[in-house]
């Protein structure tokens, strides 16, 4: 189970949210999308075209690899300490494929989009039918999308309950802006809301079907618009991976000279740990993400040299508390605000 | 003998925890029953498989009853009308009950001896907590069931209790916050699992303090507290004293 905080107009999570859905076009996995916003047909003609495998990949591996050659040779005087090192990989996906890439210019293909199965859930037309399950004190629109959820799980056969089926595919199920006005959930609007449970009884709910079945989910949540913030604690509990989008627009790091290759931070707030008492952590925590014409890349954030002349009180000041936020984990804030001192 | 563990962890993941306690006193030939709220059963049969024990043959003879929260739910709501004489443990989750005693009552039933037993004391693991909240249960009714439970397996049984909660520092989830301090003063053993205050850190996962609670069996005494370091491995969990990790030696 996948959470997305959003960032706070939506442009980049509704980004990932296509990715998720585009990449189970392309393994031919089933598809569910659901939303209170926008009618899911209108999103699935939105989705990118995936790029041709030979074209892209190249390009983006000559690109590497001329970077690679250029400094390979050059053995440092100075810091010499730091030969040593091994080179720093913005991109760690460069050499080893993994999914596919994605041209956002592009839409994909009508034929492809109709390739695979896909239902779709827009509360809007579902508001009419009654929902058959018990609703447990879950805000009725939730409870319509479970019961939605459930009965194509098992129509489906993706919970294994129909032996016959020899083909056992993945349902990737997509919902949009889970939590907000339109689903009828009042958390983000008011600081004390009428039910705070409905968001998660109706996330357990959804584990359990997850859990059950061959599926997974990618939910987007505008969390920036949750006043209380007990509900994003058990929100993360519940849940296997949470990932927040941050974007840079509107904010001051706009202008950050630190920040300017970048459009946005990613905070990994939680990865999953299923099968195995450890989980696969990687090395960093500073994620940054940027969106070229093509292609939306998710990079390690590193700082660039600072090379200014002129040492203004006010950036030094904006870099000093923008370093202290990388040095600390995502996980695990520096307790208290000491400022440290570079 | 009747002891109450408090598991707790703090900006990280103790769940490792709960793991070493199953299969611990599954090994020990304890009979158990686990109350696994948060992950699937399969989860905890692999972990518990790289741990040396079978979850399954345990099940089997007897020695395990395991409650699947995430199934027991999904009976709850997409199954057929409850029998009026097996309530589902997880009965609050309809709202025909606002406390827990179905699932009290589940607790009770699978770890009261049975004739032709042989198993060392009963044990109650819960896994965990915090999710109760989440789920609509109240506090004073998560509390109440903790109380009943303690009673139960502690002194009537001469059980043991290990009771997984996540806690936060600066957290805003009050109701979360009242449980985990409330069960803190009547835990016998607490281990508590903390992230590193400095952040991330490949080498060392966490730290874990234990505090033996003597203040309570005796007045005057104070609690021992007891800090160690961690890195979680595939199989195990490696302890160290602080600052003497492997990776700075």
């Amino acid at each position: 189970l996948v959470f997305t905080e959003e960032d706070k107009y939506g442009l980049y999570s509704n980004l990932l949210f296509k990715y998720f859905l585009a990449e189970g076009i392309v393994c031919g996995h089933d598809l569910f999308v659901a939303s209170a916003k926008e009618h899911p047909d209108n999103i699935l003609k939105e989705l990118p075209a995936p790029l041709l495998d030979d074209a892209y990949g190249k390009e983006l591996g000559d690109e590497a690899a001329a970077a690679k050659s250029e400094d390979f040779q050059d053995s440092m005087k100075i810091a010499w300490r730091y030969q040593n090192l091994p080179k720093m990989e913005t991109s760690p996906t460069t050499y080893t494929k993994f999914g596919h890439y994605y041209d956002l210019s592009k839409k994909m293909s009508p034929e492809l989009c109709q390739s695979v199965k896909w239902h779709s859930f827009y509360l809007h037309e579902e508001l009419s039918s009654e929902p058959t399950m018990k609703t447990c004190n879950m805000n009725s629109s939730y409870t319509r999308l479970l019961q939605s959820i459930q009965r194509i799980i098992s129509q489906e056969g993706f919970d294994g309950s129909d032996p016959q089926k020899k083909q056992r595919n993945v349902l990737r199920i997509g919902i949009q802006s889970l939590g907000s006005i339109l689903w009828g959930d009042d958390i983000c609007c008011s600081d004390t809301p009428e039910d705070i449970h409905s968001l998660t009884k109706f996330l357990y709910v959804l584990r359990g079907l997850l859990r059950k079945s061959l599926s997974a989910c990618i939910i987007t949540v505008p969390a920036h618009l949750i006043q209380n913030k007990a509900i994003m604690e058990r929100v993360t509990n519940l849940s296997d991976m949470v990932v927040g989008l941050e974007s840079f627009i509107g904010s001051e790091r706009e202008t950050n000279p630190l920040y300017k290759d970048y459009h946005g931070l990613v905070h990994v707030h939680q990865i999953p740990r299923l099968n195995s008492l450890i989980c696969d952590v990687s090395d960093t925590k500073d994620l940054a993400f940027r969106l070229k014409r093509k292609l939306f890349t998710i990079e390690r954030l590193h700082l660039p040299p600072d090379l200014s002349d002129t040492v203004s009180r006010a950036s030094k000041q904006d870099l000093a508390e923008s370093a202290k936020l990388l040095s600390s984990g995502c996980g695990a804030m520096a307790i208290g605000k000491k400022h440290l001192d570079f | 003998q009747g002891r109450f563990t408090l598991l707790r962890d703090t900006r990280t993941d103790g769940s490792f925890l709960v793991h070493h306690f199953l299969s611990f006193y599954l090994r020990a030939g304890c009979k158990v029953c686990f109350v696994a709220l948060l992950q699937s059963f399969s989860h905890y049969s692999i972990v518990a498989q790289k741990l040396g024990v079978s979850l399954a043959a345990a099940k089997e003879r007897g020695q395990l009853v395991f409650l699947e929260g995430l199934k027991s739910c999904l009976d709850l709501l997409f199954g057929e009308e409850e029998q009026p004489g097996q309530p589902s443990p997880l009965g609050f989750l309809s709202g025909s009950s606002s406390d827990l005693r179905a699932l009290f009552d589940f607790v009770r039933l699978s770890l009261t001896p049975a004739d032709g037993d042989s198993w060392k004391g009963p044990v109650l693991l819960v896994d965990d907590l915090s999710v109760l909240l989440s789920l609509g249960a109240s506090p004073v009714a998560v509390l109440d069931f903790i109380h009943y439970c303690r009673v139960s397996v502690c002194y009537q049984l001469k059980g043991n209790i290990v009771v997984l909660v996540h806690s936060n520092e600066d957290s805003e989830d009050e109701e979360n916050e009242l449980i985990v301090n409330s069960l803190c003063h009547h835990s016998n053993l607490i281990l508590w699992a903390e992230g590193l205050a400095t952040g991330f850190c490949k080498d060392v996962h966490g730290q874990i303090k234990i505090i033996k609670r003597l203040s309570l069996q005796q007045a005057g005494e104070q609690d021992v507290v007891q800090i160690y370091q961690y890195k979680i491995q595939d199989r195990n969990v490696a302890f160290f004293a602080r600052g003497l990790s492997a990776a700075v030696l």
